[in-house]
């Protein structure tokens, strides 16, 4: 299955490192700092709420900013890629009526896109990892399985989305309600454990939740998760990935009419 | 050899439902069961075939279906029956410029269209000198597209479409914005794709220009083959209908 998306994305690898470089340049154009907001955001955010969380509500987590930080970058890569990837369709609508392109090209452009910007994320935790003096673990090094997994997640997803977005307008907008309630859903900036049993059991059908769970234990915790926590995961990146795929390629003859 | 064939191709296309992009209209037609309503074939049953090299000429008023075949035959639409065979590469000269980034200058805006055409990278770069000089742009090279004049763009266009020696050359009533030289300048190639045994598809309501570039013209009405055959028989035919009929009567 990954060798197909790599087949796929080795395909038209050059017309999708064009959709994504005129994401990345268009999106910093005629900005001073350009790319370094893709570093600087993420840092700004988590100085603000962990400000708000640590001092005004007094959650007792140890190293609250990088526990923080590690939520807020999973979180924010799925909000904005499967958004992005939503609304990829409607918006090249001009291009898909006039040209014959691969239509998956598009929302997978946007997820590339984004990915980008989790890289430099990714940065913004190893400074936080110096600046708090954050031990590190070789369990470091399995990060890329946990963000492959919410790659693959938010494709799926994204595919989904951009079905139901050109079909109905109506999505864009839920879309944005939707996002709110799983950020509350995803334990971003309380511990797992100040929940009550019952909010538990609901977010365990929060594939993010077992994804954040999964990043923070090897990057902050040092810790390998068990073959359990493989599977949910797993299985539940792939779920999604084969739901989203199935769904696209049986409406995707059906885009042009709608956009 | 033929190098496109049409079998009964219809393309039909749901006006009603055109109109849904709400979730609570989806719902209330679904409950009253007006979802399939108000059919509309552009195309109907429409076969032909065209030989290799020959240039075509389609003739047709507004809302013939002109463009809309030309569509299903580079691939955009999926026809809703019949089937459609074409051997070799199209190049679609629909719109000029098609997938131009308004925010990107015109030098990345000719990787990105090259890219979005189909071809290599390594193609385009070498290729690019060409580009610039055979639309004459040299200085305004890294000026974002949004400040070109239409005609700029599809100079652009034109010169990038045009790259290949494609099989097929589809065109679609784009050389309307650019000046006269310009236009001749795409004449010009258009004369010398050909003479390399380019097959040409070739949509204009100049029918002046249809008799001067085709030997075959094809005329559409309503979705359905009127008349096919030799460029001044097609012509002549079309142009007494015209005198007596318009568009959408």
């Amino acid at each position: 299955m990954l060798k197909k998306i790599f087949a796929d994305g080795y395909r038209y690898r050059w017309l999708l490192e064009q959709l994504v470089g005129r994401d990345l340049k268009v999106k910093y154009k005629r900005s001073y700092l350009g790319y370094l907001w893709s570093l600087l955001n993420p840092l700004m955010m988590m100085a603000i709420v962990s400000i708000v969380f640590s001092e005004v509500f007094r959650y007792d987590i140890q190293y609250f900013p990088v526990y923080l930080l590690c939520g807020q970058i999973i979180f924010s890569f799925f909000s904005e890629a499967t958004t992005m990837a939503m609304n990829s369709i409607l918006q090249n609508a001009g291009l898909l009526k006039k040209v014959a392109v691969p239509k998956y090209i598009l929302p997978l452009s946007k997820l590339c896109s984004s990915g980008v910007n989790l890289l430099w994320s990714l940065a913004a935790i190893a400074i936080m990892f110096c600046i708090q003096h954050v031990p590190w673990h070789a369990t470091m090094l399995l990060f890329p399985i946990p963000l492959l997994l919410l790659f693959l997640l938010s494709y799926g997803v994204g595919l989904m989305m951009a079905v139901l977005a050109t079909q109905f307008r109506d999505m864009a907008y839920l879309y944005g309600v939707l996002m709110q309630a799983l950020m509350y859903m995803t334990p971003i900036f309380y511990p797992v454990e100040a929940l009550p049993p019952e909010a538990l059991a609901i977010i365990r059908f929060n594939p993010l939740f077992h994804l954040v769970t999964y990043f923070r234990k090897v990057v902050l915790y040092g810790r390998i998760p068990d073959v359990r926590e493989h599977i949910v995961c797993i299985a539940f990146a792939v779920g999604f990935y084969v739901m989203g795929r199935t769904i696209f390629q049986a409406h995707q003859k059906n885009f042009v009419l709608y956009i | 050899m033929d190098i496109i064939e049409v079998k009964d191709v219809s393309m039909r296309f749901n006006l009603a439902n055109e109109r849904i992009e709400s979730l609570k209209e989806y719902v209330v037609r679904l409950l009253t069961g007006n979802l399939m309503f108000q059919e509309f074939y552009a195309l109907n049953q429409v076969s032909f075939s065209v030989q290799s090299g020959t240039s075509v000429g389609i003739l047709g008023t507004n809302g013939s279906g002109k463009s809309t075949l030309l569509k299903v035959i580079s691939g955009i639409y999926e026809p809703s029956a019949g089937e459609i065979q074409v051997h070799g590469t199209i190049a679609p000269l629909i719109e000029l410029g098609a997938g131009f980034d308004p925010d990107l200058t015109a030098r990345e805006n000719v990787f990105l269209n090259g890219a979005v055409m189909g071809f290599e990278r390594e193609f385009v770069r070498s290729k690019y000198a060409e580009i610039v000089a055979f639309s004459e742009l040299g200085n305004f090279m890294d000026v974002p597209i949004k400040n070109f004049s239409s005609g700029m763009s599809a100079r652009l266009g034109f010169a990038i479409a045009t790259l290949v020696h494609p099989d097929i050359l589809i065109v679609d009533e784009v050389l309307g914005v650019g000046d006269s030289a310009f236009q001749q300048k795409c004449e010009q190639k258009m004369q010398e794709l050909r003479s390399c045994g380019t097959t040409m598809l070739f949509v204009s309501h100049s029918i002046e220009q249809v008799r001067a570039v085709c030997s075959h013209a094809i005329w559409l009405r309503r979705g359905r083959v009127e008349m096919e055959g030799d460029v001044d028989d097609v012509c002549d035919a079309y142009q007494k209908w015209c005198e007596t009929h318009s568009a959408f009567e």
